[in-house]
């Protein structure tokens, strides 16, 4: 009996805690983001997390924004886009933020739109495809690179080697869907031809089928790969077990160590479109990009122990971009936006952001670099 | 005379939508409504798994691929097909209904962890077909789904969801009564007990678990079609596994056997994680724990045990 009576008072503090730890000092500016932290999507919302909480201490560390402290509210949505919409509520109702950095996947940013479009507060999300920025919403912007982006990157790259007719085998997976269908979209604009196409599945572990499929059609000069986790390192094991004599292209989407980890010496020579970030410190001197990014792999690296990864990148640059705007406009949410929307040459570390009332993302391709795998190690392929 | 009360089958709806009522004129804000809402919705879920599995003693652990089925009615055929709302959420129920019935009487036939993992496949399989089908559903990024309408006014605020769902939550509660109370009713018990008694007693035991079945399946299809019409985006997430072993596990915590146990269930499944979100990294550790105390400190549930206690004091 007793301790089914501590039972009931265990739970009942429980549920107090949401009022108690709900009050905060009422001069604190409360900068919300929602992130799947733990769950599958956790490699793009953990480096995130890290990353708001390590620069929002520094931040405050120097004083602040405008001499009044930042106070980050993170809450983790486990991947799940229902999970992420409660929260987005949370954050706008009961947690009052002026801004949300986050939205890790385009799923729960889709989810958690209408809520900020609603209240009318700034949303910078993390999320990939190009669907959160166009038509363009008002109060809606994003710091990572579009899938489309990727595509038009990769067709330049080709275009330059004179290679023309090509081949997709791409993830079943939202973000390999996703590429999948841009690729499709703007190959004809590029002169690109796409003679084959196969997919895979999330969790399959022998490609071999697919890309023998490929290699028997005629003319393929290269093949490109959209997809992410594990799936892209199986692929390019497999296409050099087949002795498959053409370019391999990967996406954005692999650009983190593991891939290079997974696929061992079969990663050589394998290209793909990424961020600045990954090659900071073979960046050229002259490289506008170079000091930024550098300070930021630094500083995550000592202090996670972790490597860096593109990921992350987009946080720190939502922040910088939110703080910017912040410095400019001051703290009512509608001014923020129309700051965020006025950013210009404001340098992240996955490019260069100049927003417009029609660009909410403010990249460019020059903000990809064509990086090629050398040795187990990135390179810059131009 | 408050026992005679008590007994009367109108007595727990009534209760349930006395609390509604009043949790409805007190909370705060949208964000206590939001949360409000979906207790309802994943307790209209768990009433219909509990007639299932507390009653009739049939574990399902697919029931989020007849979640899935309504919330994709609701989003693809308005979308896709111009069929209006709330004639897809009919046409959803229906179809769950339908291919409850059909794989049902085969399912059924199988027990324990048979009858599981056809279950559990049965709920995958659903999960793919939203996953894959991207040309429909949108594939793993979900789609949005269009507002509901209901008499020329769009119907988007918590508030007003609290009250539809709170009132098909009533009514739900008030079919599954009756059903309990009627000779079908006596039949699941009976089936709960033993499956080979009541046989003998006289029971079409093939026809009373596909009539089970089917009302479970329509319940889990409805809550699913609220889900996405008060959310305005669904994703396959919905039918995953994870969100079936959910709606089992509200059903077991709250009391398994009891209307009231499910919907308890579903306010701790749905509350709890709110409330724990600032124990950020620990969170899951604390529900877990707090449902293995729940579990073998209070075996049959909260709602029976609690039930027990307080019959046993008063005598």
């Amino acid at each position: 009996m007793t301790l089914h009576k501590s039972l009931a008072i265990a739970a009942g503090l429980l549920l107090g805690a949401t009022s108690l730890f709900g009050g905060a000092q009422a001069q604190d500016i409360k900068v919300g983001a929602v992130l799947s932290v733990t769950g599958p999507g956790a490699f793009l919302g953990d480096p995130a997390d890290k990353t708001l909480r390590m620069y929002v201490d520094e931040i405050n560390a120097k004083g602040g924004v405008k001499g009044r402290k930042l106070q980050l509210v993170i809450y983790d949505d486990g991947g799940d886009a229902g999970k992420a919409r409660t929260f987005a509520t949370r954050l706008v109702e009961e947690d009052k933020i002026v801004a949300m950095v986050g939205g890790s996947s385009t799923g729960t940013t889709m989810a958690m739109v209408p809520i900020f479009e609603e209240a009318q507060i700034p949303f910078i999300s993390l999320g990939g495809a190009v669907v959160i920025i166009e038509p363009v919403k008002k109060f809606v912007f994003k710091t990572p690179h579009t899938d489309r982006m990727a595509c038009e990157k990769i067709f330049t790259d080709l275009k330059q080697r004179n290679l023309t007719r090509i081949a997709l085998i791409s993830g079943t997976d939202g973000f390999g869907k996703s590429m999948r269908d841009q690729c499709a979209a703007v190959n004809a604009k590029y002169g690109v031809e796409i003679l084959a196409e196969e997919t895979y599945g999330p969790r399959d572990t022998d490609m071999t089928p697919q890309l023998t499929n490929l290699k028997a059609k005629a003319g393929v000069q290269a093949v490109i790969n959209p997809g992410f986790g594990q799936g892209p390192a199986i692929v390019t094991r497999n296409f050099r077990q087949l002795g498959f004599a053409v370019p391999l292209y990967q996406s954005h989407g692999v650009a983190s160590k593991q891939y290079i980890d997974l696929a061992g010496d079969a990663a050589n020579g394998v290209r793909l479109p990424a961020a600045a970030l990954l090659v900071a410190d073979k960046l050229a001197a002259s490289d506008p990009q170079k000091a930024v990014a550098s300070a930021y792999a630094t500083k995550f690296q000592t202090i996670t122990k972790e490597p860096v990864s593109t990921f992350g990148g987009h946080a720190f640059d939502g922040l910088m971009i939110l703080v910017g705007a912040m410095e400019r406009g001051g703290f009512d949410p509608k001014a923020i936006r129309d700051e965020i929307e006025k950013t210009k040459g404001l340098i992240g570390t996955a490019g260069v952001f100049n927003m417009s009332a029609s660009d909410h993302m403010g990249l460019d391709l020059s903000a990809f670099k064509m990086l090629e795998i050398r040795n187990g190690d990135w390179a810059l392929a131009e | 005379m408050m026992a005679r009360f008590r007994q009367n089958c109108w007595f727990e709806p009534a209760l349930i939508a006395l609390i509604i009522i009043i949790i409805g004129l007190v909370l705060p804000s949208t964000y206590y409504f939001r949360i409000a809402t979906l207790v309802l919705i994943a307790g209209l879920s768990a009433t219909g798994l509990n007639l299932l599995l507390g009653y009739a003693g049939q574990i399902s652990l697919g029931h989020a691929g007849f979640v899935g089925i309504g919330a994709y009615a609701v989003a693809v055929l308005p979308a896709k097909f111009a069929v209006p709302s709330l004639l897809a959420v009919f046409c959803g129920t229906l179809v769950s209904g339908i291919v409850a019935l059909i794989i049902g009487r085969p399912i059924l036939r199988l027990k324990d962890h048979f009858l599981a993992v056809a279950t559990l496949a049965f709920g995958i399989l659903i999960a793919m077909v939203l996953n894959n089908e991207q040309w429909l559903t949108g594939g793993p990024d979900g789609m949005a789904v269009p507002r509901v309408e209901l008499f020329g006014i769009r119907i988007r605020s918590a508030q007003s969801w609290y009250w539809i769902c709170g009132g098909v939550l009533v009514l739900a509660v008030v079919l599954a009564r009756n059903l309990l109370d009627s000779s079908t009713g006596r039949a699941l018990r009976a089936l709960h007990d033993s499956e080979v008694a009541a046989r003998s007693a006289g029971i079409d035991v093939a026809r009373i678990k596909s009539i089970v079945f089917v009302i479970s399946a329509v319940f889990a299809s409805l809550s699913g079609s609220l889900y996405a019409l008060f959310n305005g985006h669904v994703t396959p997430d919905i039918a995953s596994f994870l969100n079936s072993i959910e709606i089992v596990t509200m059903v077991v915590l709250g009391g398994m056997g009891s209307l009231s146990g499910g919907l308890v269930g579903a306010v701790i499944l749905v509350v709890l994680p709110q409330a724990l979100s600032f124990f950020h990294e620990y969170e899951h550790l604390l529900l877990g724990l707090l449902m293995i105390l729940i579990l073998v400190f209070m075996r049959a549930g909260i709602v029976p045990t609690l039930a027990a206690r307080w019959a046993r004091g008063r005598t």
